[in-house]
């Protein structure tokens, strides 16, 4: 495919995770019983209005900030008017020429390491719409005999994030959806499954002769439901319009569906002609003009953003007295525990630090099990306690919510240190295998590790190995 | 006929229920005889509710016994223009499409009087989708005005306008949106008010033209018209356009204050081309009234106002295509049988459920609204109201009240003006202006015409200022001292 | 002189069905109306602001708290056809190929 340079812009949908929906009182919850989470105003009942939810406009406005976008002194709702059953009231709340959102960018740092600014053109809030199911003896859609409604999703707010065309493979676009993903995360302004629809994307592409600065014709791609499948349905769409345009067929600016089992975009063929919204200003609700004052607080508020943290954990991490590997480093910064890692090893000077990140990287409740892990990692790094049965303990812990020292003391897992106790042990285990010492005597050394393991076991797994290796190896040599 | 209980005004009753020299029962049998008696003819309901309002009669009566104290609203029996939901009775707009439609809810404004002890006596009828100015639009059938049973009560709340006239309810709600309070009340002889918008909920109101729509009142005076705006009136958390509690909700207390000293501008605009003899003259008598009583008058223009027509025609229609939208056959409704996909079905749906006059505006809006004319006709329209207001703020800048005749005309007959809608359309040319710039309007009678039709004129104020509004117009009332009472009435 | 419109393509828009009659007469009629109402073009000059809103206000509200919610019964009361608690339409062709 040398010779093309492919153009692709994102516009995500952003379900916020309000208690409540955008424009009523109704719980906004994924997985109710159909048609229950609805009111006259999300049902578009006759008479009813909309009054929008004041979290909701905090959340975007908090959304925009992490994005470096400008607050618009002043923002309208408009309605989009176009028909459809899932909409209640046939037109959409949402916004036009006056978002709440202006600008921005977002820097990705892409698989090789390099970072890249990719421009945000605008953030603005709308409302959502219901689910339909098409109900068809074949289960096929364009066969389906009729449609079912579900307005509990109706009216759930939504934030629109547009990107500027700035990204150049699926691997970039990939990327950027996953740091926009993370910093919804860390606002926690959503719950961000793509799975269950709560962020969702759509794509536009297009193909251009590598150097031109002309844009190519745009195909906007719907339906991906995972980040991967975006990279997949971008390799097909831009590998398609290439193969096209190389074999002189022209393209049609159109809408394609990505269907997931096929691995392929189809053409969603529409029965109405050219969408005409008539945009015009919502009259049922007065403009949003955020405070400067609050627009500040709310940015002095916001959390460290992932980016920001990468780079500060990053570092820390990278020193090289602490002899981590890249592997560890990665897996550590891709969790929420490189910070519980950075304050273990910061009360635990003398532990090693792959001992210590052996304890945190796999254990999802690290942070709130920091003190135990200290007390576990002291017994260790003092040869008190083994490590493979200091993690047992910290299982123990977690399921009984009983003290570690408790724990070991019932199991008799202290470590035997006892230069006579392990002694006896150890010439009992002589005693026992002369055909392992013999072989020992005749030079083959390894053999030494069975003896040690022997000694272990006869100890009801309490002997520091190192003591028995010690202890095995003065006898033999005499 | 002698003056009976359905007859006196709410203020009149209340005193007389308050020492228990009457009971709620008595009122709203006595509003039910004459239903019984004038309905036939007036047609004004479209949905009657005996049994709820006796019930809620019987009730308060027996909560007066206990001595407990009585809202001004409690035990008068009132009418809801159709367009006003109402949880469990049914809510038609005067159409086809909702004729069946049971609202889950009640609107704001009779919620607040139900609440207090209002008895509702039924729903009325208006033209659909408070489209049009002499509720021939309704889908089921017109309403006969009481002075003339051969021609309209005005519109498009001319239901609402011909219980009161009739004494079939003692007050009613409607809905303005260009005139459709004020309107059918000058042509039925009663008194209308159309509020501030926003100073009453429309949550509930069915919208037609949201940023112009507002719940007014109908009343057989002043002095109830500031009782039930009172009860009404106030911010309603579910309305995001309603306005917050101002001071003046006491609309009665300054009532008696008279107009002396006040500064009254008589439109100039208002009494040229268009308008009656019989309006002008009788409007003409009651500014004389007005200058006689101490007032303050003067001449102020609306530069404007004339291309308001123009801006109403194109604001108000493209808002009520997108309003409009939802009645699709989805949720609610009619829905045409056995179309073969959902298209289909929307487009033959609202073919069937919509009348002549909400197609023609749906049309027009849509229109308005659609790609390469949203600035030569929805912008600029935009522009003009921008304009209107400029030209209110300036005449109130030393005015405090505006005079003008309501309605250019009295009551037009059945069917005259019903192929004519640019005709239909200049019936409102007067109340327009108000609705453009938000601010409140009230019509009370003023005499009748050589016809014995009755005439209105129009007292305007700025936004929030019902309280001066109401008592000019009760200051006038009282000075005017005409005992209307239709014909029908009479015989 | 009265403004031509395109009928069948706004009727298409706003979803209406109409009968030629009807067409012929609303062609009529809303280019009488429309000749009007361009009077509006007039006077608005480049310099005066829209007004969408006649009262100005700006940031209202609500908590986000819940409110009362309808019954599944009370939500398809309402409805010219339900199945499984949902609102039942006919096939919807334009989805998909």
């Amino acid at each position: 495919m040398a010779g093309w340079e492919t153009v692709i812009g994102l516009e995500c949908h952003v379900e916020l995770s309000t208690r409540t929906k955008m424009f009523c009182g109704c719980r906004n919850e994924f997985g109710a019983p159909p048609n229950t989470n609805v009111c006259p105003v999300c049902l578009g009942q006759p008479g009813s209005l909309p009054v929008p939810n004041e979290e909701a406009i905090r959340r975007i406005v908090r959304i925009g900030l992490a994005l470096d976008s400008e607050i618009a002194p002043h923002s309208l709702f408009h309605r989009k008017n176009y028909f459809y059953p899932d909409m209640p009231k046939n037109y959409q709340i949402s916004q036009y020429d006056l978002p709440i959102c202006v600008g921005g960018h977002l820097d990705v740092q892409l698989p090789s390491g390099e970072v890249k600014r990719v421009g945000i053109t605008r953030v603005h809030m709308e409302e959502d719409t219901g689910k339909t199911s098409h109900v068809s003896a074949s289960g096929r859609i364009h066969e389906a005999e009729h449609a079912l409604v579900d307005y509990n999703r109706a009216g759930v707010p939504l934030v629109e994030c547009v990107s500027e065309p700035d990204l150049r493979s699926p691997e970039e676009a990939a990327a950027y959806l996953r740091e926009l993903r993370a910093i919804l995360e860390a606002l926690d302004v959503s719950d961000v499954r793509m799975e269950e629809g709560s962020l969702r994307c759509d794509a536009n592409v297009s193909v251009r002769p590598a150097g031109s600065t002309e844009l190519g014709t745009k195909v906007e791609i719907k339906n991906m439901n995972s980040i991967r499948s975006l990279e997949r349905a971008l390799v097909f769409e831009r590998d398609r319009q290439i193969v096209a345009l190389e074999a002189g067929q022209p393209l049609v600016q159109e809408t394609r569906h990505w269907d997931e089992d096929s691995g392929s975009t189809k053409s969603m063929r529409s029965k109405e002609e050219a969408f005409d919204y008539r945009y015009f200003p919502e009259p049922d609700i007065p403009p949003i003009e955020p405070a400067r004052a609050w627009v500040e607080e709310l940015r002095a508020s916001l959390p460290e953003l992932p980016r920001a943290r990468r780079e500060r954990l990053g570092e820390t991490l990278s020193a090289p007295e602490l002899e981590l590997e890249p592997a560890v480093i990665a897996g550590l910064l891709s969790s929420d525990r490189a910070e519980t890692f950075i304050d273990v090893q910061r009360r635990s000077p003398e532990v090693g630090s792959r001992l210590i990140a052996s304890f945190v990287l796999n254990e999802p409740e690290a942070a709130e099990l920091s003190d135990v892990i200290v007390e576990i990692l002291g017994f260790v790094h003092g040869e008190r306690l083994s490590a493979s049965k200091g993690k047992e303990v910290l299982e123990e812990v977690k399921g009984s919510g009983r003290s570690p020292v408790e724990i070991i003391d019932e199991r008799d897992w202290w470590q035997v240190s006892d230069a006579d106790a392990l002694g006896a042990i150890a010439d009992e285990v002589i005693a026992e295998n002369p055909e392992v010492v013999e072989k020992f005597l005749a030079g083959k050394d390894a053999v030494i590790g069975f003896l040690v393991g022997q000694v272990v076991k006869k100890s009801g797994g309490s002997a520091n190995p190192t003591l028995a290796r010690q202890l095995l190896q003065e006898r033999l040599s005499r | 006929m002698t003056a009976e209980l359905c007859d006196a005004g709410a203020w009149e009753l209340g005193a007389k229920l308050d020492i228990g020299e009457i009971t709620a029962a008595e009122v709203i049998e006595s509003c039910l005889a004459r239903v019984e008696e004038v309905e036939e003819r007036v047609r004004a309901f479209l949905t009657l509710t005996p049994e709820v309002a006796r019930e809620r009669a019987a009730e308060l009566d027996v909560h007066r016994a206990s001595g407990a104290p009585r809202s001004p609203v409690a035990g008068i029996p009132l009418a809801l223009k159709d367009v006003l939901a109402t949880k469990g009775i049914r809510t038609t707009c005067g159409s086809q499409i909702l004729e069946e439609y049971v609202p889950p809810y009640d609107a704001t404004a009779w919620a607040r009087l139900s609440g207090e002890g209002g008895v509702l006596v039924g729903k009325t009828n208006c033209d659909e989708f408070a489209m049009g100015s002499s509720t021939e639009n309704s889908a089921f059938g017109p309403v006969h005005n009481p002075w003339d049973l051969s021609r309209v009560p005005g519109g498009s709340s001319g239901g609402s306008a011909a219980a009161v006239a009739a004494g079939e309810v003692v007050w009613a709600l409607g809905t303005d949106t260009g005139g459709s309070v004020r309107q059918p009340a000058a042509l039925c002889g009663v008194v209308g008010m159309k509020p501030t918008y926003g100073l009453v909920s429309r949550y509930g109101l069915i919208a037609f033209a949201s940023s112009l729509d507002t719940v007014g009142t109908f009343t057989r005076g002043v002095r109830d018209a500031a009782l039930l705006l009172g009860a009404i009136a106030g911010k309603d958390p579910r309305d995001a356009t309603s306005l917050d509690d101002g001071p003046g909700r006491d609309y009665v207390g300054t009532l008696e204050k008279g107009v002396d000293g006040m500064r009254f501008g008589v439109v100039q605009e208002a009494f040229g081309e268009g308008v009656e003899p019989g309006v002008r003259d009788a409007v003409r008598a009651a500014v004389e009234r007005i200058s006689a009583m101490g007032g303050r008058v003067d001449e102020v223009s609306l530069p404007h106002a004339d291309y308001g027509l123009s801006a109403y025609y194109l604001i108000a229609p493209s808002e009520a295509s997108s309003n409009l939208a939802r009645y699709d056959g989805v949720r609610y409704g009619l829905r045409v049988p056995d179309a073969s996909d959902s298209i289909e079905m929307m487009a033959r749906t609202r073919g069937a459920g919509f009348g002549a006059e909400v197609k023609r505006r749906v049309m027009l809006g849509t229109y308005a609204l659609s790609a390469g004319y949203y600035e030569a006709y929805y912008g600029q329209a935009q522009k003009v109201r921008t304009l209107i207001i400029r030209d209110y703020e300036r005449a109130f800048a030393d005015h405090d009240v505006l005079i003008s005749p309501t309605s250019p005309t009295t009551a037009f007959t059945i069917g005259e003006r019903a192929d004519d809608p640019m005709a239909m359309y200049l019936s409102d040319v007067f109340t327009i202006p108000a609705n453009l710039a938000g601010v409140p309007a009230i019509t009370i009678p003023c005499g009748l015409d050589a016809n014995r039709l009755p005439v209105g004129v129009q007292l305007t104020g700025p936004v929030l200022a019902e309280a001066t509004v109401l008592r000019a117009a009760h200051a006038l009332e009282a000075d005017l001292a005409l005992a209307l009472r239709p014909p029908l009435l009479a015989a | 002189m009265p403004v031509e419109i395109d009928v069948d393509h706004v009727a298409r828009l706003a979803r209406l069905e109409l009968t030629p009659e009807e067409k012929e007469r609303l062609r009529e009629q809303l280019g009488l109306i429309l000749e009007h109402a361009a009077k509006v073009g007039e006077v608005a000059a480049e310099d005066v602001p829209p007004t969408a809103y006649a009262i100005p206000r700006s940031n209202v509200f609500r908590p986000d708290r819940p409110d009362a919610m309808l019954t599944q019964e009370a939500a398809l009361a309402n409805a010219p056809d339900a199945e499984d608690g949902r609102f039942r339409v006919p096939r919807i062709a334009e989805t998909g190929s």
